[in-house]
């Protein structure tokens, strides 16, 4: 859905000799009001784009007032490492972005070319990165509320990969195969501008996995930290909360499991109104649930929309192989960037609130 | 007769017959890939009018089956899938459309002299949307039955096992459509103004359409994330809905009615705007009030958001809460009735010509007037806890939905019909359908205030004896709406194969639109269109050889000779 509009926002025909801007469009009297409009246009879109998300950060913040413990008992499964190099990664990519706008205006290709590429690679990193923290989650039951298991019920821990990854790495795959051939077979027939659409696309399903390789490395450190943390503590402290976690009989290895969930709930401030539930009551009752509803949901919603982007860039990009930009028409670079700075702008507003709850 | 030798101005705005828009390009895919706005509101004008008509039936299968007070035809489960499917189809792919696609596609550019809007190709964007919403939306209801109401209500619509998603996904497509055409006017209005057409020159259906604009962008979205909401629960249970996962049903309410209070102000602006151009034009009189109306529109527009509470004062709220919400809807109303005391006022010493683009504009202020007044009552937080959920709230909205949004749609395709077809109508006949259409619009929904208020309760199949004989009057009124809408129909089809040739200012209209041929040429505007005051009507000259109005430039105007 967002790359159609982006298709339609600018007016360019390909109309071939002009005596003005060769992508000038009829109805408008003249380029400065066909790029007003366009201006117009594109900052109204991203302001329906905000009131979309608007929605869910409402219900975060209505769910959240309403069971604090909840979310600060959550939030600590959130990688706060990944989230911080995600977040890191957009901000970088927003830079190139910028960059790219203002090759564009200076009518210097092979800079709009590189930009746009960088742009492509930092959104193919984002999802890798996304696509280990979602597998990792679903993994160990980290799931939207109706279907959440209990954390203080969860017995097994899954060590590896999850086959999840495999499913969603499926398509990047194809895509790094097919652009692969595709790239080679454009080298060898000499199509210059052709090759340089391949090679960026190449790299940018290549970056999808840069972005699972960097996810795999933080999350084991993650896990190491952890391990490390639970035998210091499984040694040391009496577990005065093992009674409200159900035991299995599978032995040893199972315990520090179990501790662990019962070690983040330690973290936490219990609800302190009289009669609440204990948060691991709350736990195995599903109701933690929700905070993984939200984060899904706004993840998600947000992942697709770099997905969006991903599109249009890519889009951008075989304009920009083809000179179609210069001093007099950048409009398409223009609004391309706007909406990749606001998708960037929403996952700096997303990353402190789920990730760094406290 | 004028005695000034002036030279006819007209011929300068008359196209070459062959440039006519309709016939300019043949073909079906001149029509279906066509980026004109007159076509692509045209190819609205019929989908809406689909819509309308089945929509329609549906209404007319529900008051047959309530004739008695026992069952008759249809089952209770049936019942309901038939009122769901009615309302929904009306609400999102004829009323909030209707206007802006239909009418606001076409007028937009001309009126403002311009040769398209701002991104032609969104525009078709937003009309194939409207197009695969319809088809995904109905095909999800027809195929088993969705009896949530229109209004989608958790928990019963996260947990009956109709096609929710299916339709909440098609409602969710033509969101998008009304979003993008309101995007689209937008930056029309904005940045395509030709020089000399300040904002406070320009037609007041602009204004509407304007106004209408930013509630469509600001207001959709919201729906968008709603139906997403709602989709996700029944699909992956996030439970945001649900009290067992720390959900909440009622925030569903919230939500919903964040976008439908608002949306009620898409569907009700456009039709004023039609109005404020139908009084003055067929008053030949300057409207009366030109700012207090233009800003009358934004404060709607904007005000509107602040309201949607009042649909929900039986739901648990806080009773402060409540309190702030009546208030604000009571403020809301003000300046819905600035617009009609305006109306009025420009009638007063105004030639007043009856025929049927004026008779629909008074209907309108008349039948608009009883639901707006009603809509106070249902904001009254005492009154509303009697009233809530009974056939009162029905007869309120469908009598600002249908006598006023409809009955002004009506009025501006009657009004406008010359120059989009460029063929006049039976006038006669018009006036029969307009008659017919506000008897029996009245009997159809004047008993329902009555038997609202002695508590039958809406969406029910079934009622107490009690009621009977008032059902029985809505029912008669209902086909005889039915058949004034099939006269109307009648009227306007009966136009285009024997109708006469359309001058092209029949009406004597001092807008844009009334500047180039009947119909436009694709090009719209033979020469660029003189900006002038929208509504002075001194420089308008009737010429009866070719039974229409003559926009003499000022300088060389005659003295305004009165139509008789």
């Amino acid at each position: 859905m967002t790359s159609h509009e982006h298709d339609s926002h600018d007016a360019s025909h390909g109309h071939g000799e002009h005596a003005h801007m060769p992508f000038q469009a009829h109805h408008f009297d003249d380029p400065e009001q066909q790029f007003d409009a366009g201006k117009l246009g594109i900052w109204l879109f991203l302001v329906t784009e905000v009131l979309f998300f608007s929605g869910m950060f409402c219900a975060y913040a209505l769910y959240r007032s309403l069971h604090p413990e909840v979310f600060t008992f959550a939030s600590q499964y959130l990688n706060e490492t990944l989230g911080a190099t995600n977040t890191g990664v957009l901000l970088f990519s927003s830079l190139s972005m910028a960059w790219g706008v203002r090759c564009a205006q200076m009518r210097q290709r092979t800079g709009l070319v590189i930009c746009l590429s960088v742009t492509l690679g930092c959104a193919a990193v984002f999802l890798g990165v996304k696509a280990i923290e979602y597998t990792h989650k679903w993994e160990m039951g980290l799931l939207p509320a109706g279907e959440y298991v209990s954390q203080f019920l969860q017995t097994s821990h899954h060590e590896g990969l999850s086959s999840w990854l495999y499913v969603l790495s499926a398509v990047p795959a194809l895509c790094v195969v097919g652009f692969g051939i595709w790239y080679v077979l454009c080298v060898m027939s000499g199509n210059k501008q052709k090759a340089e659409v391949a090679g960026p696309f190449l790299v940018t399903a290549l970056c999808y996995f840069l972005g699972v390789f960097i996810g795999i490395v933080f999350q084991n450190a993650e896990a190491a930290a952890h391990a490390k943390h639970e035998t210091a503590a499984h040694a040391s402290d009496s577990h005065p909360d093992h009674d409200q976690a159900e035991h299995t009989s599978d032995g040893h290895g199972e315990a520090p499991e179990q501790s662990a969930a019962a070690k983040l709930v330690s973290h936490v401030e219990p609800n302190s109104a009289p009669g609440a539930p204990t948060l691991a009551a709350v736990d195995q009752a599903g109701g933690a649930g929700v905070f993984f509803s939200i984060y899904y949901c706004m993840t998600g919603v947000h992942a697709v929309h770099i997905l969006g982007g991903i599109a249009v860039l890519a889009w951008l990009l075989v304009r920009a192989t083809k000179d179609h930009f210069n001093e007099e028409y950048f409009g398409p670079v223009d609004y391309v960037g706007l909406y990749w700075h606001l998708v960037d702008l929403i996952w700096i507003y997303l990353f402190p609130l789920l990730y760094l709850i406290k | 007769m004028s005695a000034v030798a002036t030279k006819p101005t007209h011929s300068h705005y008359e196209s070459n017959e062959a440039d006519n828009f309709l016939i300019s390009s043949k073909g079906f895919l001149s029509w279906a890939l066509t980026l004109d706005h007159k076509r692509i509101g045209l190819m609205y004008l019929i989908g809406v009018m689909s819509a309308f008509f089945l929509a329609g039936i549906l209404a007319l299968v529900l008051r047959t089956e309530l004739m008695t007070p026992d069952q008759w035809f249809l089952t209770t489960q049936q019942y309901n899938q038939v009122f769901t499917l009615h309302g929904a189809i009306m609400v999102f792919l004829f009323i909030i459309p209707s206007v802006p696609a239909a009418l606001g596609n076409f007028l937009v550019p001309v009126m403002l002299g311009a040769k398209d809007v701002a991104f032609p190709r969104l525009n078709l964007g937003s009309f194939y949307l409207w197009v695969g919403g319809a088809i995904f939306f109905m095909a999800a209801m027809l195929y088993t039955g969705l009896d949530t109401g229109w209004t989608f209500y958790t928990p019963y619509s996260t947990q009956t096992r109709g096609p929710v998603v299916a339709a909440t996904m098609g409602v969710f497509i033509l969101g998008f459509s009304s979003i993008f055409t309101g995007l689209n006017f937008i930056v029309t209005i904005n940045t395509m103004r030709p020089p000399g057409m300040s904002w406070f020159k320009m037609p007041l259906f602009l204004w509407a359409t304007y106004a209408t604009a930013i509630i469509q962008v600001l207001a959709t979205p919201v729906l968008g994330i709603t139906v997403l909401l709602l989709a996700a629960e029944r699909v992956f249970h996030i439970g945001i809905f649900d009290p067992q996962f720390n959900g909440d049903p009622v925030v569903f309410q919230h939500f919903f009615w964040f976008y439908s209070h608002p949306a009620v102000y898409i569907m009700i602006l456009p039709g004023m705007g039609i109005i404020s151009e139908l009084m003055s034009v067929h008053c030949h009189k300057s409207i009366f009030g030109y700012r207090f109306i233009a800003y009358s529109s934004i404060a709607i527009a904007l005000f509107g958001f602040l309201v949607w509470g009042h649909h929900m004062f039986t739901s648990g709220m806080a009773e402060v809460t409540t309190i702030v919400f009546s208030a604000l809807t009571f403020t809301v109303s003000i300046p819905s009735a600035i617009k009609v005391f305006n109306w009025l006022a420009t009638m007063y010493k105004g030639t007043v010509q009856l025929n049927t683009p004026m008779c629909y504009a008074l209907s309108f202020i008349f039948l608009f007037t009883i639901g707006g007044l009603t809509g106070l009552w249902l904001g009254a937080l005492s009154v509303d806890r009697h009233l809530h959920d009974t056939y009162f709230v029905v007869a309120h909205f469908h009598y600002v939905m249908v006598g006023g949004t409809l009955v002004g749609f009506l009025g501006g395709i009657f009004h406008w019909w010359p120059k989009m077809t460029g063929k006049m109508f039976n006038d006669f006949w018009g006036l029969v359908s307009c008659g017919f259409v506000f008897v029996g619009f009245n009997l159809t929904f004047l008993p329902q205030f009555v038997m609202g208020s002695r508590g039958m309760p809406r969406r029910y199949a079934r009622y107490l004896p009690e009621f009977q004989e008032m059902h029985q009057m809505s029912t008669v009124g209902a086909y005889l709406l039915g058949l004034g809408l099939f006269v109307a129909l009648g009227v306007l089809l009966h136009s285009l194969r024997r109708g006469k040739k359309a001058p092209p200012n029949p009406w004597g209209g001092a807008t844009l639109e009334w500047q180039c041929s009947s119909p436009p040429p694709y090009y719209n505007f033979q020469t660029s269109p003189t900006v002038n005051e929208p509504y002075d009507y001194t420089p308008l000259v009737y010429r009866d050889a070719e039974r229409g109005w003559d926009y003499v430039q000022p300088e060389s105007a005659p003295k305004h000779v009165p139509h008789s």
